[in-house]
């Protein structure tokens, strides 16, 4: 037990501030949005304590706070991190401020309620990544929906109506799932905490079951191929703001479910299901790499780019079995994981910036089609040249962030499969082909129409934004230790549970993986 | 000497970004002075770590600068191996450089001409290019001077950015900025080979660094693996990795990228798309001769391959009439031999080519950008000629450059080219007959569109304009001096380094060698054997076949572009015309460029688009959400209609209802 609540203060001072910002109102704007910047600072800030304090050498949850919260149904306020969770935590408070940034001058309706929203959101994301009480996330879960919502549906687009609709419903179709698994869990265990759901031994029908609800739940976040039409729909609708957070780390949040809930919990019925996984994942990279090809409107083409990209992390975390089922192959499935997770700090970055960019010139133009720029750099050097950065960290460049996780992946999986790696290797010439080719269109060329010619170059506040996030896109791609040691012990551990047999001594015949007796070794509840 | 190597590497980073980011500031004299002196700084280490090895006894250097991660055991380091071959590449590569970025002084002075009015893209356009030629070098550097897989793939992907920067540098001309994607997504399929290769040595090795991997590579010599019905591991790593060679490389097929790259300012044509990245292919497949001598199949490939490109791109030269064109299609037939020389087990050969190919093309290049400066950048060689007695300097180094790369008797590209041949002539893997006769008849190749070039452009009568002609003259010194520099060696250094590098074996250092040639493969021990000096080497040279051809070929084009050409000028179209279809094939390059454009290009767009519309908008988001937003509407306007509101209709409903429940009751 910490005795600082450093947790609690990171998920509540920005709804506090949140809050606040409401309370100053639109008639001060100016004041409120120094007051959210004020707030969005100081929980970065407070939140790398969770770095300058973790200790990775240990699989344990840090931070624990633990407090009854409906005691009559044993649900507690439960909160605790570990090196999967805390450097998504961190991902979350640091892109928070460019959000902030972003919406200095260009939202004019009610910025206080704007910079409110993503203050919410974002003690509400930091809730996710931290809650160890299954309800108290399922809460934080479904509560991330309501000031996404409402991002969208209030400064979004012209077809904003459609994209909030379907987001919502297709997430929260998602999630409902998720609940009664929740529940069901919680009746075998006696308890919603989600460390104890990962003692239970689940017979093969149950973890099936248990699997396919939270693979719903997450392959809609993902998004995973099929269920990912709502990302572009969202995306192009969505505020800069919102883009940015959407993909940043809403996404994210997929992700951390399936290293959290479904590789612990059910890891026999995900060695059994894998094989659909790690097909879906393929299809992501190579379909959607072809999808985004054609793709007329820039924020399109990078929702598209994401959602091949996060196909990666799939991957990464779904080759695990295969490796482990060939004693053959020595390691790999450890570098999957940690790819995967790399992959995901990584593309919180670029995409991240690829969304502010796409901002940038909306915010001049008023278009997000391919069409209607070309020669941007003969009117914005220093943003053509943001631009050329980021589109080849998304191309996976060696040296910036979005190589370390593509490459990490990539080696695990051939571990795994010579074909597979194939296929997700194809990404190097897909990612660029997209990548580039947008680039060539919109900022190389001579100047294309009136509009490009009467541009502005960056101004200071996004100089600033995209300067952070290419100095954080550089630094964990020249050296990406500090980010993977975090991860070690805790994936180590995550790694453990995956290999280990969960189903009950009546059907441990049917183990494919260790049996339960090595659970001994495992770390528990803290 | 970890404090000299590091130097070494990054003097010309810090000088790029200073010049980069700073350039504004500094101003044009800034910017060339800090990264010249980076260079320079770089250089002269280089060159002094060369004759540490040479005459010292300089130790292999093999250390961790720092480690880049550690994952699941594997270590992903950075770090250097400075061995003889290292060297070697170092000081060319930094010996190019600094010529280069010299020569650049001249050559973009007037750079603000090639931009539109009022771009602000071209603002601070000369010192950009400056910082990219010393990125360049720096990345160069770290490719070669890497001791693992891993910073390999770094340098290998860097040097790759900053040709698609350099490519598109004049970023508003649409040719260009065409020009660097087709080059990085060439590369890209080619890096798509190399990462799967990189990811097999991962796998069965556990290990990223060379000597580890080196070491243990003969365990693996009989592994099998289950792919394609069953093939070598080793054959596996070793055609992989080349995939990734032959991007980088230009060779067939991946050739494409490199005669467009000739879209950007000339001094990276002859730094970056001639001297030094394009030879990075050719250094890795050398670096990984203990990987590469264990499989034979693999070694057959590259030789077929190399062989093919030497030939054949040669054959494209003898019609373009670009300037840089032909030097162009001249570096991809060079690239071949240098890779021939490799399939051939003769990577010392190899290496020695890329050395002297790298001062000769360099030289070639340059001297071609002197030409076009001169001519105010017009590049068509039809509008040239006479024009030594214009340039008297770039006159006498072309020529000296031409010479050397046709391989005449003592220049430098004599000594590579000879060995190479002879190398490949006592080889027999499989392919090598073939390849041993295309590269022959590749020397006569060679001879005619160098010398062709060279009479259009250099004699006869001037052709251009009158204008142009009025203020034709020599190119300043800051151009004429590389081209002088270069010239020494190109002349030179075969003399000099034809032993060291071939006879005496001066690769193998005891307990390190870089290049490692298998018992069965020595294909240079016959010209060992019979070694008596170089005097003996290029008389006996002057009684073989390729001396001939080479001989006929600059004889033949004498008689054509110089002679034959002042009494008819329409000689050259009408030699084209009766070449016919054989013209036409050559002409379009083989059809390689329409090829790519229509089935990969075209067909990627249309398969994308297909999958698209297909796939997410009429399948997932039409027929299943949308189409179960709608069965939902429609089911519930359906369900609506029940209930109309009228009393007697509920009332009969209930009848109906518990006379049915009734029944059932009374029935079960």
């Amino acid at each position: 037990m910490n005795e600082f609540p450093l947790l609690t203060l990171v998920i509540w001072f920005p709804i506090i501030g949140g809050i606040a910002v409401l309370a100053s109102g639109d008639r001060a704007a100016a004041i409120s949005k120094w007051i959210a910047l004020g707030f969005a600072l100081l929980t970065f800030f407070v939140s790398l304590g969770l770095w300058t304090g973790f200790d990775s050498g240990t699989a344990q949850m840090q931070f624990v706070e633990r407090a009854p919260w409906i005691p009559n149904f044993d649900v507690y306020y439960h909160l605790g991190v570990d090196g999967i969770s805390m450097p998504l935590i961190i991902l979350t408070t640091f892109i928070t401020i460019f959000v902030i940034v972003a919406g200095w001058e260009v939202i004019t309706y009610k910025p206080s309620h704007y910079m409110a929203a993503f203050l919410i959101m974002e003690g509400v994301m930091v809730g996710v990544f931290s809650a160890l009480d299954a309800i108290l996330f399922y809460v934080f879960w479904e509560a991330m929906l309501i000031p996404m919502f409402i991002i969208i549906g209030v400064w979004g687009g012209p077809n904003r109506v459609y994209a909030t609709i379907k987001f919502f419903l297709y997430t929260f179709f998602g999630s409902v799932f998720m609940l009664v698994a929740l529940i069901y869990m919680y009746f075998q265990a006696d308890s919603f905490s989600i460390l104890d759901f990962h003692d239970l031994q689940l017979g093969l029908t149950a973890q099936t079951l248990i699997f396919v609800a939270f693979l719903l739940a997450f392959a809609v976040k993902v998004p995973m191929f099929p269920v990912h039409t709502w990302l572009p729909d969202a995306h192009v609708e969505a505020p800069t703001g919102g883009s940015v957070i959407l993909a940043a780390i809403m996404l994210k949040i997929g992700g951390y479910g399936f290293l959290r809930f479904s590789l612990p919990i059910t890891p026999d019925a995900s060695a059994a299901l894998d094989w659909l996984i790690i097909a879906l994942s393929l299809i992501a990279i190579v379909y959607i790499g072809f999808v985004a090809l054609v793709q007329q409107d820039m924020k399109k083409l990078i929702a598209y780019s994401s959602i091949a990209h996060m196909g990666f992390v799939t991957l990464g975390f779904f080759i695990v079995f295969t490796i482990l089922r060939n004693p053959a192959v020595a390691g790999g499935a450890v570098m999957g994981i940690e790819g995967g997770m790399v992959q995901m700090i990584s593309h919180g970055f670029i995409s991240g910036a690829l969304f502010l960019c796409v901002g940038v010139l909306y915010d001049r133009v008023h278009s997000r089609e391919i069409a209607d720029y070309g020669g941007v750099i003969n009117t914005m050097p220093w943003f053509g040249a943001f631009v050329v950065y980021f589109a080849m960290a998304n191309a996976g460049l060696p040296g910036t962030s979005g190589f370390v996780g593509e490459v990490m992946v990539i080696l695990a999986t051939f571990r795994a499969d010579f074909w597979w790696a194939f296929l997700a290797a194809t990404t190097l010439i897909l990612a660029a082909a997209f990548t580039l080719w947008m680039v060539k269109r919109v900022v190389f060329g001579e100047v294309k129409n009136e509009k490009v010619a009467a541009l502005q170059d960056l101004n200071r506040r996004e100089a600033f934004n995209l300067g952070a996030l290419a100095l954080a896109v550089l630094a964990l791609g020249i050296w990406p230790a500090p980010l993977v040691e975090v991860m070690h012990a805790s994936v180590d551990n995550l790694v453990a549970h995956a290999s280990t047999c969960k189903l009950p001594a009546s059907e441990s015949g049917d183990c494919v993986l260790a049996l339960p007796a090595s659970m001994a070794g495992l770390t528990g509840q803290p | 000497m970890e404090n000299v190597y590091l130097t070494i590497v990054l003097a010309p980073l810090l000088g790029a970004i200073v010049a980069g980011f700073f350039g504004g500031r500094i101003g044009r004299r800034g910017a060339h002075s800090v990264t010249i002196a980076g260079v320079g700084v770089s250089a002269a280490l280089s060159l002094w770590v060369l004759t540490r090895f040479i005459w010292g006894d300089e130790p292999v250097f093999n250390q961790a600068v720092y480690t880049w991660m550690v994952s699941d055991g594997m270590r992903f380091e950075v770090g250097f191996l400075v061995d003889r071959l290292t060297a070697l590449m170092m000081a060319t590569v930094t010996f190019v450089s600094l010529m280069v970025h010299v020569y650049t002084i001249g050559y973009m002075a007037d750079d603000e001409h090639n931009w539109p009015k009022g771009s602000l893209s071209g603002r601070n356009s000369y010192q950009r290019f400056f910082s990219y030629i010393s990125l360049f070098t720096f990345s160069m550097l770290m490719l070669v001077m890497s001791n693992n897989f891993m910073q390999l793939f770094f340098g290998w992907e860097a040097v790759g950015l900053v040709s698609y920067l350099l490519i598109g540098f004049w970023s508003t001309r649409e040719t260009a900025i065409f020009a660097n994607l087709k080059a990085f997504i060439v590369n890209r399929v080619g890096d798509f080979g190399f990462i799967l290769g990189i990811a097999a040595v991962a796998m069965y090795f556990n290990s990223m660094d060379y000597a580890e991997v080196f070491a243990a590579a003969p365990q693996h010599a009989d592994t099998q693996v289950a792919l394609f019905g069953g093939v070598s591991l080793m054959t596996l790593i070793c055609v992989l990795l080349f995939i990734g060679a032959m991007g980088k490389s230009a060779q067939v097929p991946l050739h494409v990228w490199l005669p467009d790259s000739m879209e950007g300012p000339t001094p990276i044509s002859a730094l970056i798309h001639a001297a030094t990245m394009v030879t990075a292919g050719v250094f890795m497949v050398a670096r990984m001769s203990p990987l590469y001598e264990l499989s034979e199949a693999a070694l057959s490939f590259v030789l077929i391959v190399g062989a093919t490109t030497a030939l054949f791109m040669g054959l494209i030269g003898l019609v373009q009439n670009d300037i840089k064109r032909v030097v162009a299609y001249s570096t991809l037939s060079q690239l071949g031999y240098m890779v021939t020389a490799l399939g051939a087990s003769a990577y010392a050969a190899g290496i020695f080519h890329l050395m002297t190919h790298a001062f000769f093309k360099a030289l070639l290049f340059l001297a071609a950008g002197s030409v076009i400066i001169a001519m105010h950048h017009d590049q068509d060689i039809r509008h040239m000629g006479g024009l030594r007695r214009y340039m008297p300097i770039t006159w006498i180094t072309a020529l000296i450059g031409s010479l050397a790369l046709i391989g005449f008797p003592a220049f430098s590209g004599f000594f590579s080219k000879d060995a190479i041949i002879e190398a490949v002539g006592h080889s027999h893997i499989f392919g090598a007959g073939y390849a041993s006769l295309l590269l022959t008849i590749g020397v006569l190749v060679t001879a005619l569109y160098s010398f062709r070039m060279y009479f259009l452009v250099f004699h006869g009568k001037p052709r251009m304009d009158e204008h142009t002609r009025h203020h034709l003259h020599e190119t300043p010194w800051v151009v004429t001096l590389p081209l002088i520099l270069l010239a020494i060696p190109s002349v030179v250094i075969g003399w000099i380094a034809v032993e060291p590098l071939l006879v005496t074996d001066w690769f193998n250092t005891g307990d390190w060698s870089p290049i490692q040639v298998a018992p069965g493969h020595d294909n240079l021990e016959p010209l060992r054997a019979h070694w008596h000096g170089e005097w003996a080497f290029v008389l006996h040279g002057m009684h073989m076949l390729p001396f001939y051809l080479a001989m006929g070929g600059l004889v033949f084009a004498a008689l054509v572009w110089w002679l034959g050409f002042s009494i008819d000028p329409k000689l050259d179209e009408q030699i084209q015309s009766w070449g016919g279809p054989f013209t036409r094939v050559l002409q379009a390059k083989y059809g390689f460029d329409d090829f790519n454009q229509r089935v990969f290009a075209g067909g990627g767009r249309r398969l994308g688009t297909a999958l698209w519309v297909s796939g997410d908008r009429i399948l997932i988001d039409g027929a299943v959400v949308n189409g179960s937003a709608n069965r939902v509407a429609w089911l519930a306007q359906r369900v609506r209609q029940l209930q109309t509101g009228y009393l007697y209709h509920y009332a009969i409903a209930m009848i109906v209802g518990l006379a049915g429940l009734l029944t059932i009751f009374v029935v079960l």
